[in-house]
C-alpha cells in the first residue's frame, strides 16, 4: 500500500517536474490508442449515416454553394498573390526578413473526452506523420493550439484557451503587441499587460506576432470582446474570444514552418543579392 | 500463484476496459460534467468482492491506464485508486455484511476520498481547479452502485469468480 502510494507520488513528481516519462507515456499511449479509436466509433458511425442520408437536392445546393465560395476564394487569392509579391518587394526594399514558407497536414480530431479540467483535444496524426511537440495547430479560421504530446499514431493538442497556455499576439490594426493567455474558464482569452493608454478597441482582430518563434506570424487568433478599465488594476483588462471554432471543428491543420537552417540560407541569399545590386 | 488455476480473470479485465471506455466516451456538452466515476466504481467492486485477486497494485495499474487514456498527470488517478483499494481491501469483510444501501454509502465515502486526492494532486501541481460540480458525480456513483453490484456479482457468479 505504502509502496503503491510512494510509486504514485514519485510518478506524479517525475511527470510534473521532468520530462523523462514522456517516452514511457508515449509507449503506453500507443497501447491506449485502440481504446481511443473504439470510443470514436459511435460518433463516426452517426456521422457516416448522416452523410448517407443526405438526399440529392441537399447535395446539389451544397455543391452550388461550395463552388460559389470556391470562385470567391479564388478571386481573392489572385488578389492575394499580387499583394504578396508586392509585399515581398517592399520588404526587400526595407531589407527586413521575409515571409517564411509553410507546409500543412490535415488531421482529424478524435471524439475522445480527455480530463475535464484541461482544454485538450486528441488528433489522429502522430510522429509517424512527422508531428512534433510544440507544433502549431490551426483550423480553417484561426490558431487553435499547439501539440504537447505525441505518439506514433496520435497526438494531444493543448488549446489556446487552456489556462496553462499563452501566445504572443499583435493587434492587426496597429501592430500593438501583447500576450494572449488562456483563461481556462469557458472559451476566453485575456490579454496581459496592456497599458491604460493603449490603442485597443472592441472588435479588434488579434493575429499571431511570431515573437515566440513557435507560431508562424500573421494568423488570426481572436477578436477583442471587452475592454475595461478597473481602477484598482494598473493595466487595462482586455478579454478576447478565439476566432477558431475550438469546440466545433472536426478537421485541423498541423503546420510546419520551414526549418531555421533553410530560413537562414534564404536570408543570406537575399543579403548577397542585395550586396550585388548595390 | 494459487494452486487452483484462477478463473474468470478475463471478466475483471473486460469490466475494467468497459469502464475505461465509458470514462473517455464523449458526452453532450452540459452532461459531461456529470460523468459517473466508472473506473473507480468497478475497481471498488473487485476490491470488495475478490480482494485476493484484485488488490492495491491492480488498482495502481488501473489508475495508470486511466491516466494514459485520459491524458491526466501520470500517477494522479493511480494514487487515488490505490488508496481507496487499500481501504476497501482492509474493510471488505465488514462491508460485505452490510445491506446494499449501506454499502453504497461506504462506496460513496471512498469515491469522495478519491476525488479529494485528485483535487490535492491538481492543486499541488498548479493545475486549474475544477468547479464545485466536480463533487456531483460521486452522488451518481452512490446511485449506480446497487445496480453495478447486482450486475457484476451475477456475472461473477456465472464465471465462478465471486
Amino acid at each position: 500500500m505504502i509502496l503503491a502510494v510512494v510509486c504514485a507520488l514519485g510518478l506524479i513528481i517525475a511527470d510534473h517536474r521532468f520530462d523523462h516519462l514522456e517516452r514511457v507515456r508515449s509507449l503506453l499511449s500507443v497501447l491506449a490508442y485502440p481504446l481511443h479509436l473504439a470510443v470514436n466509433v459511435p460518433s463516426a458511425l452517426i456521422r457516416s449515416t448522416q452523410e448517407r442520408l443526405t438526399d440529392a437536392a441537399q447535395l446539389r445546393t451544397m455543391n452550388t454553394a461550395l463552388s460559389r465560395e470556391n470562385l470567391l476564394l479564388k478571386a481573392r487569392l489572385q488578389q492575394f498573390e499580387s499583394l504578396e509579391a508586392e509585399n515581398m518587394r517592399l520588404r526587400d526594399l526595407l531589407g527586413s526578413s521575409f515571409n517564411i514558407g509553410e507546409r500543412v497536414l490535415i488531421a482529424e480530431i478524435l471524439a475522445v473526452d480527455l480530463t475535464p479540467s484541461r482544454q485538450q483535444v486528441m488528433v489522429n496524426k502522430g510522429t509517424s506523420s512527422g508531428v512534433f511537440v510544440g507544433q502549431p495547430v490551426l483550423d480553417a479560421n484561426a490558431v487553435m493550439g499547439q501539440v504537447i504530446r505525441t505518439n506514433p499514431f496520435s497526438s494531444i493538442v493543448l488549446l489556446i484557451t487552456d489556462s496553462d497556455h499563452s501566445l504572443p499576439v499583435e493587434v492587426n490594426r496597429n501592430g500593438l503587441r501583447s500576450i494572449a493567455a488562456g483563461s481556462g474558464i469557458g472559451q476566453g482569452l485575456e490579454l496581459l499587460y496592456i497599458p491604460k493608454n493603449a490603442d485597443i478597441r472592441e472588435g479588434d482582430l488579434l493575429v499571431t506576432s511570431g515573437m515566440g518563434e513557435r507560431f508562424p506570424p500573421g494568423y488570426p487568433v481572436a477578436r477583442v470582446t471587452t475592454v475595461r478599465q478597473d481602477p484598482d488594476n494598473p493595466f487595462t483588462t482586455v478579454l478576447a474570444e478565439p476566432t477558431a471554432r475550438l469546440d466545433r471543428s472536426r478537421e485541423v491543420l498541423m503546420v510546419w514552418t520551414l526549418d531555421p537552417q533553410m530560413q537562414q540560407q534564404a536570408l543570406t541569399d537575399t543579403e548577397t543579392s542585395e550586396g550585388a545590386s548595390q | 500463484m494459487t494452486d487452483a488455476p484462477p478463473r474468470g480473470g478475463w471478466l475483471i479485465l473486460a469490466s475494467l476496459l468497459i469502464a475505461l471506455l465509458l470514462e473517455i466516451l464523449p458526452m453532450p456538452v452540459g452532461v459531461d460534467a456529470f460523468r459517473p466515476p466508472w473506473v473507480a466504481l468497478v475497481t471498488l467492486f473487485w476490491c470488495l468482492n475478490v480482494p485476493e485477486r484484485f488488490g492495491v497494485f491492480s488498482a495502481f495499474a488501473t489508475g495508470l491506464a486511466l491516466d494514459v487514456a485520459s491524458g491526466s498527470l501520470f500517477g494522479q488517478h493511480a494514487l487515488g485508486l490505490s488508496l481507496i483499494a487499500y481501504a476497501a481491501g482492509e474493510l471488505h469483510r465488514r462491508i460485505r455484511l452490510f445491506p446494499l444501501w449501506q454499502q453504497a454509502l461506504f462506496v460513496w465515502v471512498l469515491l469522495l476520498v478519491e476525488r479529494l486526492l485528485n483535487l490535492w494532486v491538481l492543486a499541488a501541481t498548479g493545475q486549474p481547479m475544477p468547479f464545485p460540480i466536480y463533487w456531483v458525480p460521486t452522488l451518481l456513483g452512490l446511485l449506480l452502485w446497487p445496480w453495478l453490484f447486482v450486475i457484476l456479482s451475477d456475472l461473477g457468479r456465472r464465471v465462478g469468480l465471486v
